[in-house]
């Protein structure tokens, strides 16, 4: 064969190489010219990151050795699982980062002399830390490897671009550094989980978009005529969230020069347009893409196709098409009109049906394969996870009953309602699916199982502390705020209920710091499955296994 | 503007009662419709089905 010495640049590469150059220099001018410490800060790291991206493209061409990925090899997809494999060590990091911020401003509740009065360790800075790194950064690119992973194999086709993926991987990691290094900082736009500022905004905006050309134009090409249902919620995931951040980021840099910007929305429509979004964001980020996971990995693991799939479709169009109205629950009591919330209410209780069909399908697919609860802990994980779904998807409807929230709102019952989804749902299903990726990715045999149940035990009686102690705290709260004594006078002043919280604080962070040790179980197992050089036998699924109805 | 709202009011209700019901019995006929059967076990078996 006549080996062609050069070759051309190709359009992804070179328009790669032109964006990200573009890109940094005007990272450059910015941190030239403004006056804004944390924007001249953040604009170098976009400016370098962008720099080091550039040379590895043109590094790579200039090599010359480089050959484009077949997209078959020998009729068999040659899929490209490099991007995932970064996107699950990089969840393995952050959770255990997420988690650690939490423990630490759980302390920081309970002993407020640990915030060591600094601006940047105080609760106020750490906390929404906290929230972005676990659901952003961990649940992110639990989501972005398992979808990279997912889509290709049921659809039997190589992602499209070589440089594309790791585009999107990096450059949401980078998005992850911006807006973390931002809060420390004291960059926000105050809003809940939507706090970082306009430019990292535009940053996630840009990779968003460049991750849906990804999922689709793997869609596009794939070699199996159905599009698998996980890949449909991947995809309701992508879509939605892309227009609920663009919705709610709708803001104007006071000059480009500065990091504070300014919301068009006004008064009672910026607050709709934030629990539109902040809602959704539990809707189809923290379930829509997890659903995903349940729905290939539980099949997978169980060795047994999903219970109904005629469910699942149901599942799917009823889930996404309630899920987007509930928001208005979150403005119980507000300026919002009384229209509004009762319709964002009678939504999030009529979301009890999808949520429950959803959760029975996952838990069915295990029918006549009880057993492997006992052997495999991995999807004993995944299995409760469901469970948890089912139990925060109960109590979330209940709590969003007007008369329900005035005792609940604004009290540690919510706290602990999110948790009862983050660290059960989220949490669980995301451990379960990266005990499978890596060992999948790698062709490794799982390193113990025994310290899989090892962590199993400890995390789950660390929710179990957990969501127990919020509940009491958050009840008790809220009945201590509403009690009057026989002259109509307020019964007790804040800070008594304060105090009256302070065992229930401990307990809380005794729970938090149970589920980061068993994540740090995790953290250790994954890290020797690949360490060791151990490889599996090649694995041969059954296939056509015995349908379950 | 009272009767305005209310007339408006009116036809979202109706009209979104209608309009969610008629997308809820489409999905329902979709899923459940006999020769898309053949169709749906095929594809439930799609993650069993991978060679590698």
């Amino acid at each position: 064969m006549v080996k062609q010495k050069a070759r051309y640049l190709t359009v992804e590469e070179g328009g790669f190489a032109l964006l990200l150059a573009a890109t940094a220099i005007l990272g450059l001018i910015i941190a030239g010219r403004t006056f804004d410490q944390v924007l001249a800060f953040h604009a170098s790291v976009i400016a370098a990151a962008c720099a080091v991206g550039t040379f590895y493209i043109l590094r790579r061409y200039f090599d010359g050795t480089y050959e484009r990925a077949p997209l078959e090899i020998d009729g068999k997809p040659n899929y490209n699982m490099g991007p995932a494999k970064f996107g699950a060590w990089a969840s393995v990091f952050w959770g255990i980062a997420g988690f650690l911020v939490g423990l630490i401003i759980a302390l920081q509740l309970a002993y407020p002399a640990l915030n060591f009065d600094l601006p940047w360790t105080s609760f106020g800075r750490l906390r929404p830390l906290h929230t972005s790194a676990v659901i952003f950064a961990f649940g992110g690119n639990v989501l972005l490897a398992t979808s990279f992973y997912v889509v290709q194999r049921t659809c039997r086709a190589r992602m499209p671009g070589d440089i594309l993926p790791w585009i999107v991987i990096l450059g949401y990691n980078l998005f992850i550094v911006v807006a973390g290094t931002g809060y420390l900082l004291g960059v926000t736009q105050g809003k809940e989980y939507a706090e970082p500022e306009w430019y990292a905004d535009w940053l996630l905006t840009i990779v968003w978009v460049f991750y849906l050309f990804a999922f689709l134009g793997t869609i596009w090409r794939r070699r199996e005529p159905h599009i698998y249902v996980a890949n449909w919620f991947y995809l309701a995931f992508i879509v939605t969230i892309a227009v609920l951040h663009i919705f709610n980021n709708m803001s104007l840099p006071v000059n480009f020069l500065s990091s504070k910007s300014y919301i068009v929305w006004a008064g009672v429509q910026d607050a709709m347009v934030q629990w539109w979004y902040g809602h959704n964001a539990v809707g189809f980020f923290l379930t829509a893409g997890f659903l995903a996971i349940m729905y290939y990995f539980i099949p997978k693991q169980a060795e047994r196709p999903v219970y109904s799939y005629r469910l699942s479709i149901v599942h799917f169009w009823a889930l996404i098409f309630i899920y987007i109205w509930a928001g208005p629950h979150h403005l119980h009591y507000t300026a919002l009109p009384q229209w509004a919330s009762t319709l964002g209410m009678t939504f999030s209780i009529i979301l009890w049906m999808p949520s429950w069909g959803g959760m029975i399908n996952g838990l069915m697919t295990l029918s006549g394969a009880w057993d492997k609860l006992r052997t495999d802990p991995v999807l004993r994980m995944m299995v409760v996870s469901v469970a948890f779904y089912g139990m925060s998807t109960f109590e979330g409807p209940v709590m969003s009953i007007r008369e329900v929230n005035s005792l609940s709102h604004y009290t540690d019952w919510t706290i602990g309602h999110v948790h009862a989804g983050a660290l059960g749902w989220v949490g669980y299903i995301s451990f379960g699916a990266l005990y499978c990726l890596i060992p999948w990715l790698y062709n490794r045999k799982l390193y113990s199982t025994r310290l899989v149940n090892a962590h199993f035990w400890v995390s789950t009686i660390g929710i179990v502390l957990y969501i127990c102690a919020m509940w009491v705290s958050g009840i008790m709260q809220g009945l201590m705020w509403r009690a009057y004594d026989s002259l109509g006078f307020l019964e007790y002043s804040f800070i008594e209920t304060v105090d009256a919280m302070h065992p229930f604080y401990v307990i809380r962070a005794l729970g938090g710091g149970l589920f980061l040790l068993g994540a740090v179980f995790m953290a250790y197992n994954l890290v020797m499955t690949v360490a060791r050089k151990e490889e599996t036998e090649p694995a041969l699924t059954p296939t056509g296994a015995v349908a379950a109805e | 503007m009272d009767a305005t709202y209310t007339t408006l009011a009116n036809f979202a209700q109706t009209g979104g009662l209608l309009y969610f019901m008629a997308i809820f019995a489409g999905v329902v006929v979709y899923a459940v419709w006999p020769s898309n059967k053949e169709q749906f076990d095929a594809a439930k078996n799609i993650p069993l089905r991978e060679d590698d």
